[in-house]
């Protein structure tokens, strides 16, 4: 089959016609396509490399290490140690179950902990570390550290932990730390991101919540490449953040020891405060408990125990509870009558056993009555019918006023938590709580912290801090913040008579060194030493049976507070047991033992004490010892 | 048959065909492929081994090929055209019956040494049947219906047979392929027009169909050509590949980012980023110039391709030559289109490039016809 000539050259001018044709449309394809590369390459590059950029670049915070908690001598109360965990990459291991069989034989794994662990694997990135044993102890994760080559995928991780080497003394007032919980990220208008990382803690209550910004520091961070599945590749660069600050407390360590072991076993509470300054020399609360179970994440059943005990040990007592001050509210009628010029020290009323208000018959204490006495002796032997008589003169709004001038029912400004105001009634109070006119019987009943009367144990001392000065003294828990002295707050005059305060004083240090004082067998007989006090009974139930006779739960709160030495007050002290009967047996005693031991700056010697105590206060020096050796060995050993 | 117009004295006899072997083409080809090399390299991570080594053999194996292909007498070619296209639709049933489906779209027989995809083989075929087709075609019946049906029915049955694996690019390409083949043969302005027509109402039928029993495409390809439309509705699920692929380009700049160096694919946010996504690698780490670069060789491949079929008197080779050169720019153009956010993701890999066996051993034996042609054209 031959082709003509004129055939072959039409095909060909048609086939090269139309190639031109569609050559052309095709280069034309490709310049637009070389254009929109150029579009996008060159005009739009820059939005695209950010978005490349947000696609690469992970921030990750750098948690802050927590801010120390120190005494007021440098004793750590509360510090930052290396916790080991056990992390397990399922990408890494191969066969989990093979691994985790041979890691059980290593270290114990807790079945529940697990089984979480293994549902967490199932749901994240195979290349995502897994937790499957947390707080390890060192020898656990030294034996895995060893059989490293057998155990794929398996990491001992070490991260930083709160630890409270001071264990329960320190539980009220610094309080503890934990895990943030969505409670606490609902308290925040816009949460730090920090408070998001994982296992971080935050300080739940105490000195640990209050001080929280300060503690907690700033978070650093870094910025890592991440991979199209999140897996970090490497770190382009870090910010290291601020550290929290270091805080100092004016407690001393050594004294707040003693006096937890002082307290013992009774549901009481001491504060020591510097009569100087202000400052919290000692804040306990018994019985207490160890905020290291807190921080660990505490089971439910020893939370239950804490909960049941009727000691209530996770009450701060110093500070969240308010008891009706009893005789030791006496100075402050006092003081009031005095400072009213209805009352001179050489006045005298006398005391039948009862007193007649109305139609309502008031009693003594002592139900025979103590006779004509004057201020000083009724202070001394806590006659009650002296105060009614003079609180019925001087009237509730002048004793309200002096009330609030020695710090009664105005909430102390401590960094704890719960801290209660108390109550220091007075007319227009009582119309205002309670919506009932004040009556006779209630000036009463306050005259002698009675009543409506409430004050905490920190009040109180701080009531008595102010006698001992004439000075408006504030109490102060936090020394220093990040080594920088924290402002001493208050100080001034009460613009009190001298002599008034001076009347007072010579009574109570005749309740505790004149032989017919209340508190006379807890007195100091070390010159230089001896103390000044006043006891105090609250009523729980009214009944006239005595306390010995009632369950544990119906005795009297006892309470004693006191200052010294007489001569140049430095400290003043405030004891409430609660249930223990009366202030002079169950409360003194304790008073004088915290006092001389906050004085002596230790033991005391015991010739500070009345010869006929020797042997029982050695006795007790001794057993305290002993206790306090053995309770820092346990402490140790839990650590 | 036309051969014998020929004067066969002239043609090169021997060894001496080699010296008439276009070289520049072989060049620019290896030029190309050496930039896969590099790309598939950098993807790797830095390793050979991965994916670098394989395609550089597989060059190597493809570069004999097309030189023993160049070697053989072009007439031969043309006369063995028709069997080549039986062939590779017996292959295509084959495959439809005993093969593998990878991806959830190209079927493969493995034959060993490599998978053979036939709906690859089928893209040359088609193209030297239809171009044995035209040269066998007196000229003045180009036009006439009868003889423009059989050309459609050649065209149709492995498009249609591409289509059901299903493999909508391959497909595509196919059918666009056979009928601008048609269009360089000389066939009436008129029948385009129809097809044209009928494309548009295709396009609205497969639209239509779309949620009914008759529905002609399946739910991932309508949802591709959802995302394609505006990828911005499912940033992280199927829009997810254009919108990393756009990152990764745009990324790069003027210069690019530098040699292993771009983020979107050592980090793998880049999808398929040695197969189809190739093209984004090189245009994240080399730029606006290095992506000008390779679309520049693929151009001049083009254009030697076209002044080649120009220099070709006889039909069969001017058809063949450009209908290949066509294959080509249809491979890279709707490739490039794709990653580039153009067209929708339909599967087609870079030509010489992208890793994948049987499409570069493919290509090879395609310019391998069109340098028999090359060194058998009259003079």
């Amino acid at each position: 089959m031959r082709r003509t000539p004129k055939e072959s050259s039409d095909s060909w001018r048609r086939i090269s016609r139309r190639a031109l044709l569609l050559g052309g449309a095709q280069l034309g394809f490709a310049g637009m396509l070389g254009l929109r590369m150029h579009h996008m390459q060159v005009d739009q590059a820059d939005e695209f490399r950010l978005l490349a950029e947000e696609n690469r670049i992970n921030m990750r915070l750098i948690p802050p290490s927590r801010g120390r908690i120190f005494d007021r001598k440098g004793k750590v109360i509360a510090e930052n140690t290396p916790t080991y965990r056990i992390t397990l990459v399922r990408e890494d291991a191969g066969d989990v179950e093979d691994v985790i069989s041979k890691l059980s034989a290593l270290v114990e794994l807790d079945e529940d902990e697990l089984n979480r662990a293994l549902a967490e694997m199932r749901r994240s990135a195979p290349f995502l570390p897994i937790t499957i044993a947390d707080r390890v102890s060192w020898e656990s994760i030294s034996r895995v550290a060893v059989n490293a080559p057998a155990l794929p995928g398996v990491t001992p991780e070490v991260g930083l932990s709160r630890f409270y080497p001071q264990h329960g003394n320190f539980a009220h007032v610094v309080g503890y730390v934990g895990p943030v919980s969505e409670r606490d990220l609902e308290r925040y208008e816009d949460p730090e991101p920090v408070l998001r990382i994982p296992r971080f803690q935050i300080g739940k209550v105490g000195v640990e919540a209050k001080y929280e910004e300060q503690l907690r520091g700033k978070a650093g961070a870094k910025r890592v490449e991440v991979n199209a599945v999140g897996r970090v590749m490497r770190e382009l660069d870090r910010r290291e953040g601020d550290n929290g600050a270091d805080i100092q407390l004016t407690i001393d360590a050594d004294l707040q020891d003693y006096v937890q072991a002082r307290l013992g076993h009774e549901s009481a509470s001491c504060v020591i405060m510097d009569v100087e300054k202000g400052d919290l020399l000692a804040i306990a609360s018994a019985p207490s408990f160890d905020p290291n179970k807190f921080v660990r994440g505490i089971s439910v059943a020893d939370y239950a125990i804490l909960r049941e005990n009727d000691h209530r040990p996770l009450a701060s007592k110093t500070v969240q509870d308010a008891y009706p001050p009893g005789s030791t509210f006496k100075m402050v009628t006092a003081l009031a009558a005095l400072e009213a010029g209805i009352l001179s020290p050489d006045d005298t009323v006398w005391c039948p056993g009862h007193m007649e208000v109305g139609s309502r018959r008031f009693h003594c204490w002592k139900r025979t009555g103590h006779g004509h006495l004057t201020l000083e002796q009724a202070l001394q032997q806590s006659c009650d019918v002296f105060f009614y008589d003079v609180a019925l003169k001087v009237g509730i709004d002048k004793m309200a006023d002096m009330g609030h001038r020695l710090g009664l029912g105005v909430p102390p400004d401590v960094p704890m938590s719960a801290v209660a105001a108390g109550i220091m009634p007075s007319r227009e109070w009582k119309q205002r709580e309670r919506g009932k006119g004040w009556l006779l019987g209630d000036t009463v009943n306050a005259s002698i912290g009675q009543g409506f009367v409430l004050a905490s144990p920190l009040q109180q001392a701080i009531m008595t801090a102010r006698i001992a000065s004439g000075r408006a003294i504030h109490p102060r828990l936090i020394k220093t913040i990040d080594g920088v002295e924290t402002e001493v707050v208050g100080g001034e005059t009460l613009d009190i008579n001298p002599n008034h305060l001076r009347y007072v004083r010579k009574g109570m240090s005749a309740v505790m060194n004149s032989n017919r004082g209340t508190g006379f067998r807890s007195r100091v007989v070390a010159a230089g030493y001896e103390l000044a006090g006043k006891s105090g009974t609250s009523q729980v139930r009214n009944r006239v049976v005595a306390n010995d006779e009632v369950p544990w739960e119906e005795r009297d709160h006892a309470l004693f507070v006191a200052y010294g030495p007489f001569e140049a007050p430095r400290i003043a002290v405030s004891i409430v047991v609660e249930h223990g009967g009366g202030g002079s047996s169950a409360a003194a005693p304790i008073a004088r033992d915290v006092a001389l031991q906050a004085l002596y700056g230790g033991t005391p010697p015991l010739s500070a004490y009345p010869s006929s105590d020797h042997e029982k206060i050695k006795e007790q020096q001794e057993r305290l010892d002993r206790e306090r050796l053995e309770r820092a060995e346990q402490a140790r050993g839990r650590a | 048959m036309s051969y014998l117009e020929y004067t066969v004295k002239t043609t090169p006899s021997g060894w001496r065909k080699v010296l008439h072997i276009n070289w520049p083409l072989v060049i620019l080809l290896t030029a190309v492929a050496s930039v896969g090399f590099l790309m598939l390299y950098s993807v790797a991570g830095g390793r050979l081994d991965t994916w670098a080594e394989p395609q550089m053999k597989r060059f190597g194996l493809g570069l004999a090929a097309m030189f023993i292909t160049a070697m053989v007498p072009i007439w031969l070619w043309r006369n063995l055209s028709v069997l080549a296209y039986l062939g590779s639709l017996g292959l295509l049933v084959a495959v439809e019956l005993f093969g593998t489906v990878g991806m959830g779209a190209q079927r493969w027989i493995d034959v060993g040494f490599m998978r053979l995809q036939p709906s690859e083989l089928m893209k040359i075929a088609l193209v030297m049947v239809l171009a044995a087709y035209y040269d066998w075609l007196p000229l003045k019946k180009t036009s006439r219906p009868i003889w423009v049906l059989l050309p459609i029915i050649l065209i149709l049955a492995p498009t249609g047979l591409t289509l059901i694996q299903p493999d909508l690019g391959t497909a595509l390409l196919l059918m666009i392929g056979g009928g601008l083949i048609m269009f360089l043969a000389g066939v009436h302005w008129a029948y385009f027009a129809v097809v044209i027509a009928a494309g548009v109402g295709t396009i609205y039928s497969v639209f239509e169909s779309r949620g009914t029993d008759w529905q002609l495409l399946k739910d991932y390809q309508f949802k591709r050509i959802d995302t394609f439309l505006d990828p911005s509705t499912d940033p992280l699920g199927a829009g997810y590949h254009i919108t990393q692929a756009k990152i990764a380009m745009g990324s790069g700049g003027w210069t690019g980012r530098g040699f292993m160096q771009g983020t979107q694919s050592r980090l793998n946010f880049l999808p398929e980023k040695h197969t189809d996504f190739i093209f984004n690698t090189l245009a994240e780490e080399f730029g606006f110039v290095g992506g000008m670069s390779l679309l520049t060789l693929y151009v001049l491949i083009l254009l030697f391709c076209i002044f080649a079929a120009l220099r070709n008197r006889d039909r069969f080779s001017s058809l063949l030559t450009l209908g290949i050169g066509l294959t080509f720019f249809l491979y890279f153009a709707v490739n490039m289109s794709m990653v580039m956010g153009l067209a929708p993701v339909v599967g087609v890999p870079l030509p010489m490039v992208s890793y994948g066996g049987s499409a570069m051993l493919v290509l090879m034996i395609a310019f391998g016809l069109v340098q028999s042609a090359h060194i058998h054209r009259p003079r």
